[in-house]
């Protein structure tokens, strides 16, 4: 094993091996003691995040939770640590990156003598890899592991992709893939001609658009997070925010989950608060669809859909956020639950087929009719 | 109609005189009685019968032992002499029982086996097996009505000695034996006596059968060797657990509280010649000259009057007043329990499987004047059918009880007690269900059975408060070894838990770091034990398996008669508990 040839290693790769080496010393070091081993965990709840008012993201606090390996309810979580660990150890010593769903296979097996499997699925492994991140310090790609790739760009701006340049402009009805590592070291941005970036939750929204050719006659970017955004999406939107310097303005449904969406690409999530130095771009603009706006356009009652009642509960959840305790935020939520409806921006076709690209987004900019 | 009036009603013609009643009234010989009322002894069916004969020897033969001081040993074989045609019909068999007893001396061997209601052990009050002298007999009386076979006795009473061999028949009319057959034989024993009884009969398994009784006589009686042999052949041998021999009873008068009316005017008139006071000075038991006084002068009676004097209101207050004087408690010599070691080890001679026993002897108690010791021992675990209801053996001087559970006051505290609260399932007012098996034995001079058949003890309040705090006694030690076992299950999961992660953590570790597993495993495995308990560590620091690995029981050797306490002469029985009378012991 030890003979392995070992690839050439970055200088982040050496840094991130170090660190996992680091944990697992430091386990080793505390049981040869007969102390009872454990690895510390940033909690990632709601109760471990704050809101920094200055920066407008979400911040992981320093709460932690000490898995210990000595304690029947932690073994199982604190063995699942060290195996990931040591999965990603195998990938940066190989140089090779593998997906979340391959490093749960690489590191599932059977107990001997019992039926008891290391992973029982990947449910449980997608979070001991997020312990894993927070608990070393190091990103994702930096442990040689992406998600599924998610999100969809086309428009003016052409970027190298591992080496190959790419011309979004030309990228038919499908789009370029966004990647789910957008670090520099493998994207770049080659030229922008591009005037602002616009950003929408539906893929099948972003179709609409690009069919209507939006871009070409807007002079922008135009994207999709495809649902909530990924990783990949978030990074890149952020780095077109800093690097290019382009106004953002973000499409998405009339609901509580909607506005969740632009919240997470704004501020950051709860659960990945560790990254949004990296991937929050604060001053992201809501464009869309705003409960006003069904006065605004006039739209006809087919537009609507009732609220359920889990939105109404979201709907209240989500004004405790302290993200959401400004005023603007706290009428637009209040707006929708006294609607008592939600609409999807497809309901814009209700007017006409073309209607979001011909009269909604342009009177939505010209107006400069959004939130931030 | 015309309505009848008594007028004229016919005049009922005179059917018989007294003088024709008189030819037909005539004394009714016990046999007689018996061959009409055999259900009252024990002899209702042809399966019960055959427990009923067996019992009745092996009864006879413990207390012959006991009382001549010798180590009882003994053989139990039933051989089917013809077989049924059909099965679980009766058919006929030989029941034989032999001891290593003082034997019998030839000239009373026909009376006591031939002659109902004569015996040693009627006339006295003293704890014993048997009681009334009518058992054995009834049942050779039983076999010869059902097959028509004398019964057959040999014995011998010492060393150099002949060996007698009777051949005895009852003469049912005048209760009397009649000696078949009479000879001298071989008999390579040095003492002891054989019985052999030949009788109709059905041989029948389970809780009602021989084996149980048997088997459950094996726990009561630890020093007991027995040997027995089914009717198939099969051959269970028994050794004895202990040569210790129980204290002999000691004989005692009767204490006032428990008197009958009968029995003192018995008393009383079997003693011309005494005054009132005499005889309840002599022929009681805690009656001083002083308390005898006191008993007369609240019955109004004069101390003087001769005994014989004694009848009608006189009589009846003297009986009451003997009820209500404050005496002391009767001694508890008279009692001798098996003891709690003793019955752990019994326990464990029938239940070798199980994985606790415990037992309790309670200190002796008294019920209207007859002094008692309750005790209780169970045997838990093991091999002993965990989904079922626990077994009860009940005990009455050491004899198993095995008919009318439902009647017992045995049952009863078995069933009154609350199994929930010594970590057991109940299923509500009925037996625990669990691996277990209970012993209940209860020890008097006079056990109150609910018939003249001795099957269930009857419901006395002191009897059964007794029984309940032994039997509760084991429960709450049974429930601390339930709790330990499960803390160490516990223990054991938590150990198993890491022992399965550790050499995956160590694999893992040893990865990353480029280290031989086994090098790093080494650090968990010794850091391993300040997390988990080990179970086979022996004693943990909190709560100690009391009495774990069965040796509970033994624990305290504490062998009854409890310490003597102070002085006897003037203790006045500190009234510990309330209705109870405080034992005075006097050795």
């Amino acid at each position: 094993m030890a003979a392995k040839t070992k690839a050439k290693k970055t200088e982040r790769d050496a840094a991130t091996l170090s660190k996992i080496e680091k944990l697992a010393k430091g386990v080793l070091a505390e049981v040869t003691k007969g102390k009872n081993p454990a690895v510390e965990i940033r909690t990632r709840t709601l109760t471990n995040v704050s809101f920094n008012e200055k920066k407008k993201i979400i911040e992981l606090g320093d709460r932690v939770q000490s898995r210990e390996f000595f304690n029947t309810a932690m073994a199982r979580k604190f063995m699942q640590t060290l195996i990931v660990a040591k999965g990603c150890k195998t990938l940066l010593d190989e140089g090779k990156t593998v997906s979340i769903r391959q490093l749960f296979y690489m590191s599932k097996h059977t107990l001997k003598g019992t039926t008891e499997n290391t992973f029982e699925d990947q449910s449980e492994s997608d979070p001991v890899i997020e312990d894993l991140e927070v608990t070393v310090d190091a990103l994702r790609e930096e442990l040689h592991l992406f998600a599924n790739k998610r999100g969809l760009v086309v428009g003016k701006l052409s970027v190298n992709d591992s080496g190959d340049t790419i011309d979004l402009a030309h990228m038919g009805s499908g789009g370029w893939g966004i990647p789910s590592i957008c670090e520099p070291d493998r994207l770049k941005f080659v030229n922008n001609s591009a005037e602002f970036i616009l950003c929408v939750e539906k893929q099948a929204v972003w179709h609409r658009l690009n069919e209507d050719r939006f871009w070409e006659d807007h002079n922008c970017i135009l994207m999709t997070s495809e649902g909530q955004a990924a990783r990949g999406a978030r990074r890149l939107l952020q780095r077109m925010a800093t690097e290019l310097k382009l106004p953002i303005y973000v499409l998405v449904d009339n609901d509580p989950w909607g506005l969740y969406i632009y919240s997470v690409l704004k501020q950051g999530s709860i659960n990945l608060a560790y990254e949004s130095m990296r991937m929050a771009v604060p001053n992201v603009r809501f464009l869309g669809m705003s409960a006003f706006d069904y006065k605004k356009f006039t739209m006809p009652a087919a537009a609507e859909i009732k609220l359920t009642k889990e939105d109404i509960a979201r709907a209240e959840q989500m004004k405790n956020y302290p993200w959401f305790k400004d005023k603007k935020w706290q009428r637009e939520i209040q707006a929708t639950v006294d609607n008592g409806f939600k609409m999807e921006v497809d309901a814009l076709l209700t007017k006409s087929i073309s209607f979001i690209t011909e009269e909604y987004i342009p009177k939505k900019l010209r107006d400069r009719d959004y939130l931030q | 109609m015309s309505k009848l009036t008594p007028e004229d009603a016919p005049v009922p013609k005179r059917r018989a005189t007294a003088e024709s009643m008189a030819t037909r009234q005539r004394e009714i010989s016990v046999s007689e009685f018996f061959t009409k009322n055999r259900h009252l002894l024990g002899f209702d069916n042809p399966a019960k019968a055959l427990l009923t004969t067996v019992k009745e020897a092996v009864d006879n033969s413990l207390d012959a032992c006991e009382e001549a001081g010798i180590l009882p040993e003994l053989l139990v074989e039933i051989v089917e002499v013809a077989p049924a045609p059909t099965p679980n019909q009766p058919s006929r068999f030989r029941v034989v029982v032999e001891d290593n007893g003082p034997g019998i001396v030839k000239a009373q061997i026909p009376k006591i086996f031939a002659k109902l209601l004569y015996g040693s052990k009627f006339h006295r009050l003293k704890q014993s097996r048997g009681q009334q002298g009518i058992g054995i007999s009834a049942a050779g009386l039983y076999g010869q009505l059902t097959t028509g076979k004398p019964v057959v006795i040999t014995s011998k009473i010492g060393r150099g000695r002949p060996a007698f061999q009777i051949h005895l028949r009852i003469d049912t009319k005048r209760n009397q034996p009649d000696v078949v057959k009479d000879e001298t034989v071989e008999w390579d024993k040095d003492h002891g006596t054989r019985v052999e009884i030949e009788l109709v009969a059905v041989y029948r398994g389970g809780r009602t059968g021989v084996q149980e009784y048997l088997e459950q006589t094996v726990v009561a009686n630890p020093h007991l060797a027995l040997t027995y042999v089914s009717p198939k052949g099969e051959r269970l041998e028994f050794p004895r657990v202990t040569s210790e021999l129980p204290r002999e009873a000691q004989e005692i008068k009767p204490h006032p509280h428990g008197v009958e009316l009968g029995m003192l005017q018995t008393m009383l008139s079997d003693s011309p010649g005494k005054s009132v006071k005499q005889v309840l000075v002599d022929d009681f038991s805690r009656i001083s000259p002083a308390v005898a006084q006191h008993v007369c002068d609240l019955a109004k009676v004069s101390a003087k009057t001769p005994a014989d004097r004694i009848h009608g209101d006189d009589l009846d207050r003297l009986h009451k007043a003997l009820g209500q004087v404050k005496v002391m408690a009767p001694p508890a010599t008279a009692v001798v329990p098996i003891g709690e070691a003793l019955l752990v080890e019994g326990l464990k001679r029938r239940f070798p499987k199980a994985e606790f026993y415990v037992s309790a002897t309670r200190p002796p108690s008294v019920y209207r004047g007859n002094p008692f010791v309750v005790e209780a021992g169970l045997a838990f675990g093991g091999d002993l059918p965990p989904d079922e209801p626990a077994d009860i053996m009940r005990f009455a001087n050491r004899v198993p009880l095995q008919y009318q559970p439902k009647a017992c006051a045995i049952s009863e505290s078995v069933y009154q007690t609350n199994w929930r609260g010594y970590e057991l399932q109940q299923p509500k007012g009925s037996l625990p269900v669990a691996p277990m098996a209970i012993a209940v034995h209860l020890a008097s001079v006079w056990v109150p059975f609910t018939s003249e058949a001795k099957e269930a003890v009857a419901h006395y309040d002191e009897l059964l408060r007794e029984m309940k705090l032994a039997v509760q006694e084991c429960g709450r030690k049974l429930a601390s070894h339930i709790r330990a076992q499960a803390h160490a299950n516990r223990d054991l999961k938590r150990r198993s838990l890491f022992e399965r992660y550790i050499p995956e953590v160590a694999t893992a570790i040893g990865e990353i770091l480029g280290l031989p597993k086994d090098d790093v495993e080494k650090p968990f495995y010794a850091a391993l034990p300040s997390f988990v308990r080990f179970a086979d560590e022996g004693p943990a620091p909190q709560a100690p398996p009391e009495g774990g690995n069965g040796k509970a029981g033994a624990a305290p050797p504490q062998t009854p008669p409890p310490p003597a306490p102070p002085p006897p002469a003037k203790g006045k029985g500190k009234g510990k508990k309330k209705g109870a009378e405080q034992l005075m012991l006097v050795e």
